[in-house]
């Protein structure tokens, strides 16, 4: 073989853009969506809640931006903001990777919880945060949501909870287990007081959350193509050896099973909510 | 089968020498009746001294341990009239858990346990003591029938987890684990669970959620496995004694943290060492537990079991 063939076969590389092209995007004026690649301005993109307007991927929200979209303006007054883990189990790591998280999001922890108005009907508002430590379950997210419940308990008013999570917080060891039972007792404590409890699973929604208060609410709806299952895939397929198929463990493949009541595109996402809160305002007009 | 876990090596290795010595004695007719003393105390000590100082990773091993008592041994033992209830009534009867009631010191009693095989064949039988949502819903069922009949409930922990699989989610693992804690937090009847092995996360709470939980000293209960801790932190499953230590897994650590409510001691080197003994541990323990829940009004039965969950993770600030 001739010696120069050797260099034919070039590999070809990404081009990364030079310090000048960056100059020529301001950063934030764009978002690509993840899914189909497309770039829209950031704008549009806002308006669109994270929905890709090309392909409709249903992309990650924050807490804040999530209850932005759903409250009356000024209504919401948030709960516990202050709340912070103390690194119980002095796991290693754990406080750099918190306030790693807590400087990228806001927020002191993976939840925001509070009361406001959706559509005039007063409403409690559970939000996980998919962003900050993939929004895993450790002691401040078990003991937002207990207290949420309770408040809402007391003033009997309807919850919603939107759930996103990747889990039980690993670092906070059994004390984020025992938050699945603190957290469904809060859940039967609200419903045993006849209380309204909607559920609205968003990706993702896995492990502990799943095997606890998400599941038992009385309503439960779902975001589009949102992952939603108890074990992760890789998992089950070293477990089972085969792979899944790729719809496995999506909100469509819930629904198909009978485990979601329905799934609920964001656009449509506020008027369900207020139409389902409307159906459980006593009275009427019978005339 | 290997004898000893590797932490014990130093113990067994000693044994031998005195045996070793003994035998030479008997047969060569010299005195070494010092020499096997002075190896006799050194091995009292070096046990004492292995054995009161395990790691996190040792009592990980003992409660893993093949020869480890299952939950039926106990059954067998402390329970008379011992009646095994099968099936879920809507798919299907999972062996990885067992259900049945029983006559404890003439208290009727209703019994739920993770079962592990003694074998291969057993285990594969058993699916390693890891349940599918039948196995769940198939103890919620008895759990009801306990409060019907007004029975206290008893739980045996024994899993490495909830089964991961295709079936088990098409079936709603996360619902059935979900439906057991809702359920379990109302139950008008008192219940304990004693953990007498592995207590692997959610798959060990969804029959857990009790008034009161023990483990076996050497037990461990822990929101993920040490290995999967380690490979999910530091990408590495081989640091998974790392792992097992800082997640405080063991009965000490859990008892500190105020989650468990007793520790149930176990013979030196772990309840395979002595069955006899170990059944004997537990049986002064249940009998105390079921004593003193009895004991209790029935609403504060109820309002002290969210009390013991609700004060976990609680966060004054």
């Amino acid at each position: 073989m001739p010696l120069k063939r050797i260099f034919k076969n070039k590999r070809k590389y990404a081009a990364l853009p030079t310090e000048k092209a960056k100059q020529d995007i301001p950063e934030g004026l764009v978002e690509k969506c993840q899914q189909c690649s497309k770039i829209f301005y950031e704008k549009e993109w806002k308006n669109n809640l994270h929905v890709c307007p090309s392909c409709g991927t249903h992309h990650k929200m924050t807490a804040r931006e999530r209850i932005a979209s759903l409250i009356d303006e000024g209504s919401f007054q948030e709960w516990d903001a202050e709340l912070k883990t103390t690194n119980p189990l002095n796991f290693p790591e754990y406080e750099q990777k918190l306030i790693q998280d807590q400087e990228k999001t806001g927020l002191n922890d993976a939840i925001v919880t509070g009361r406001g108005k959706i559509n005039k009907t007063d409403v409690v508002l559970v939000v996980m945060d998919p962003f900050f430590r993939m929004a895993s379950m450790g002691g401040v997210v078990g003991e937002k949501i207990a207290r949420a419940l309770e408040r809402a308990k007391d003033s009997q008013l309807p919850v919603i909870i939107f759930t996103a999570s990747g889990g039980a917080r690993m670092q906070e060891g059994m004390i984020s287990l025992m938050q699945m039972a603190k957290t469904a007792m809060a859940v039967d404590r609200f419903d045993q007081a006849g209380g309204c409890l909607i559920v609205v699973m968003t990706n993702p929604t896995t492990g502990g959350v799943t095997a606890s208060f998400a599941s038992i609410g009385d309503y439960h709806f779902a975001e589009p193509n949102a992952l939603i299952g108890f074990a992760g895939r890789r998992i089950i397929e070293q477990t089972i050896r085969e792979k899944l198929p790729d719809d496995f463990q999506t909100a469509e493949f819930q629904l198909e099973q009978g485990q979601i009541d329905r799934i609920v595109k964001r656009s449509e996402l506020k008027q369900l909510l207020t139409t389902v809160l409307d159906l459980h305002t006593v009275g009427g007009d019978h005339s | 089968m290997k004898q000893f876990l590797d932490f014990e090596k130093p113990i067994f290795e000693l044994k031998d020498k005195i045996t070793e010595l003994k035998q030479m004695a008997e047969d060569s007719e010299l005195d070494l009746a010092e020499d096997i003393h002075r190896l006799e105390t050194r091995l009292v000590n070096l046990e004492e001294n292995i054995y009161q100082h395990l790691s996190a990773w040792d009592r990980v091993q003992i409660a893993r341990h093949p020869e480890r008592p299952t939950a039926l041994d106990y059954i067998d033992h402390l329970f008379t009239d011992f009646i095994e209830l099968h099936g879920d009534r809507l798919f299907r009867d999972d062996p990885a858990i067992i259900t049945g009631i029983a006559s404890y010191k003439g208290q009727p009693v209703t019994v739920i346990a993770q079962q592990r095989g003694k074998n291969t064949k057993e285990n594969i039988y058993r699916n390693f003591a890891s349940a599918h949502p039948e196995g769940y819903r198939k103890a919620l069922r008895q759990m009801k029938l306990a409060e019907k009949f007004n029975r206290p409930i008893i739980s045996f922990i024994d899993t490495k987890g909830a089964h991961p699989g295709k079936g088990a989610e098409e079936r709603g693992q996360g619902e059935a684990i979900a439906r057991n804690l809702k359920e379990m937090a109302q139950l008008r009847v008192p219940s304990l669970s004693i953990v007498i092995g592995e207590g692997g996360s959610g798959g060990a709470l969804g029959i857990g959620l009790t008034d009161q939980i023990y483990m076996l000293e050497n037990s461990i209960y822990s929101v993920i496995s040490p290995e999967g801790a380690a490979s999910i932190l530091w990408k590495d499953a081989t640091k998974a004694k790392e792992a097992a230590q800082s997640l405080k897994l063991n009965a000490k650590d859990l008892k500190q943290l105020d989650i468990i409510d007793d520790i149930i001691p176990e013979p030196k080197g772990g309840a395979h060492r002595d069955f006899q003994m170990q059944a004997a541990y537990l049986d002064v323990h249940i009998k105390k537990s079921i004593k003193y829940l009895q004991s209790l009004p029935l609403e504060q039965l109820i309002e002290r079991r969210w009390q013991k969950y609700k004060k976990i993770g609680e966060i004054q600030n």
